[in-house]
């Protein structure tokens, strides 16, 4: 790892200051993929700014139908907050499905959701859930997130500063993992709303997407035997040491079915 | 500031240090401080056999920076024990043999008594899962799940 300049702001007015000020910054969160990505000299900044002393950025909120999850929060955090427990369970689970636990223990949402990795689990409930990602500067439709591998619609400087979920009837998260890493080959969000399904697809592809075709079918009749077969075309999948592309279309039937399970059982 | 000084508790006793920015937990533990009873295996955030307890949860210390440590007490496989008086968790490996070539066991206790401060009473299921992330590349997984079930009943004082 080379040397850089470390800072470690109290605020987020002084860690932009800080951000502009260098010639190239990035910010800490958890640090558990930005550390390792150091590491291994993928990235090389010159100013690490951690965020990680910013406790503003680490509160729960559950305000009428939204639940609001500071972007600092542990994963660890989110899968034993009773809130989130008793409002959207699903969160925990997937959470708690994450690395392991010492990961788990010091790994953020919104440092996962800022790194935008195509297999990571965040990006499933940010597409299923009617969400907002909230930033120093603004506030971003989740829908509106992902833009590619590692990409996301986030200008450099600016810090997502809350998550906020609008509470569903039901969310659930499956994945196929890898047995190593616990990153999903593929995973599958799948929220209700007043009868309406939202399904996303992670892990398969380079970015996160809604499976449209599939959520128009639940929709219409949430039972196991309405998912349309190979409606997400293996084409645009993720061909890999992993899995095939066919593999990860066929995946995404078999993990949806699983979806609508926890929900009809 | 590519170089600050840092207060770091470990197994109790404050060190105050200029750390260089790029150093490492785990190189800090064991170069700085000389304590070399935690390991270095994967050195990419999967093996555990750097676990360290940082303010009482489980980290692996190969995956942090010293400088982000500032302020924090850790404790390591060194600070577990009363002198020569094992840990309860300690010598329950020893009883049930719950190593082989040993290279990881320092990480599996960190981890057990990790597990054992969240749940006191763990099943066996709960136990494979916490140990998650720690590999022993001797297998020797039975009797470390073995160790640790017996180890939390000891805890239990």
């Amino acid at each position: 790892m080379y040397t850089f300049n470390y800072h470690v702001p109290k605020n987020i007015d002084e860690a932009t200051a800080l951000f502009e000020k260098s010639s190239e910054p990035k910010y800490l969160a958890g640090g558990m993929t930005l550390v390792a990505s150091m590491k291994q000299r993928l990235t090389a900044p010159s100013d690490l700014i951690d965020l990680s002393k910013i406790d503003t950025l680490k509160k729960i909120i559950l305000e009428g139908k939204n639940l609001k999850i500071g972007a600092l929060t542990t994963h660890n955090s989110i899968s034993k907050n009773e809130e989130i427990q008793s409002t959207i369970s699903g969160l925990c689970d997937l959470s708690n499905g994450i690395g392991d636990q010492a990961i788990r223990n010091f790994g953020t949402i919104g440092g996962s959701i800022a790194n935008a990795d195509p297999a990571a689990d965040w990006p499933a409930a940010i597409l299923a859930l009617k969400s907002q990602i909230e930033t120093n500067v603004r506030i971003i439709n989740g829908e509106e997130f992902f833009k590619g591998m590692f990409e996301t619609i986030l200008d450099e400087k600016e810090i997502i500063t809350q998550i906020l979920f609008e509470i569903p009837n039901h969310f659930t998260y499956v994945k196929f993992q890898n047995p190593a890493s616990r990153y999903a080959i593929v995973g599958i969000g799948l929220a209700v709303y007043d009868k309406i399904a939202r399904v996303s697809v992670t892990g398969a592809s380079h970015t996160p997407f809604r499976a449209s075709e599939i959520e128009s079918a639940l929709s219409n009749n949430f039972e196991i035997d309405s998912i349309p077969l190979n409606s997400v075309s293996s084409e645009n999948l993720n061909n890999d040491i992993h899995a095939s592309a066919e593999y990860r279309s066929h995946l995404i039937d078999v993990l949806t079915k699983n979806a609508v399970r926890t929900y009809t059982q | 500031m590519e170089s600050k000084v840092v207060n770091i508790n470990i197994n109790g006793k404050d060190f105050k240090k200029s750390v260089r920015s790029n150093l490492l937990l785990i190189d800090f533990i064991r170069e700085e401080i000389k304590l070399t009873g935690s390991h270095i295996g994967c050195d990419t955030n999967q093996c555990g056999c750097c676990m360290v307890l940082s303010n009482d949860i489980s980290l692996k210390s190969c995956s942090v920076l010293a400088i982000q440590m500032d302020g924090a007490k850790i404790t390591t496989i060194e600070g577990i024990s009363d002198g020569d008086a094992l840990h309860p968790m300690q010598e329950s490996f020893r009883e049930h043999h719950g190593l082989q070539c040993g290279f990881c066991t320092p990480g599996m206790i960190i981890s057990a008594i990790s597990l054992v401060n969240e749940n006191s009473s763990p099943s066996e299921e709960d136990i494979r899962e916490y140990l998650e992330g720690n590999l022993c590349r001797c297998t020797g997984y039975e009797n470390i799940v073995k160790s640790i079930f017996s180890g939390a009943e000891k805890m239990k004082g």
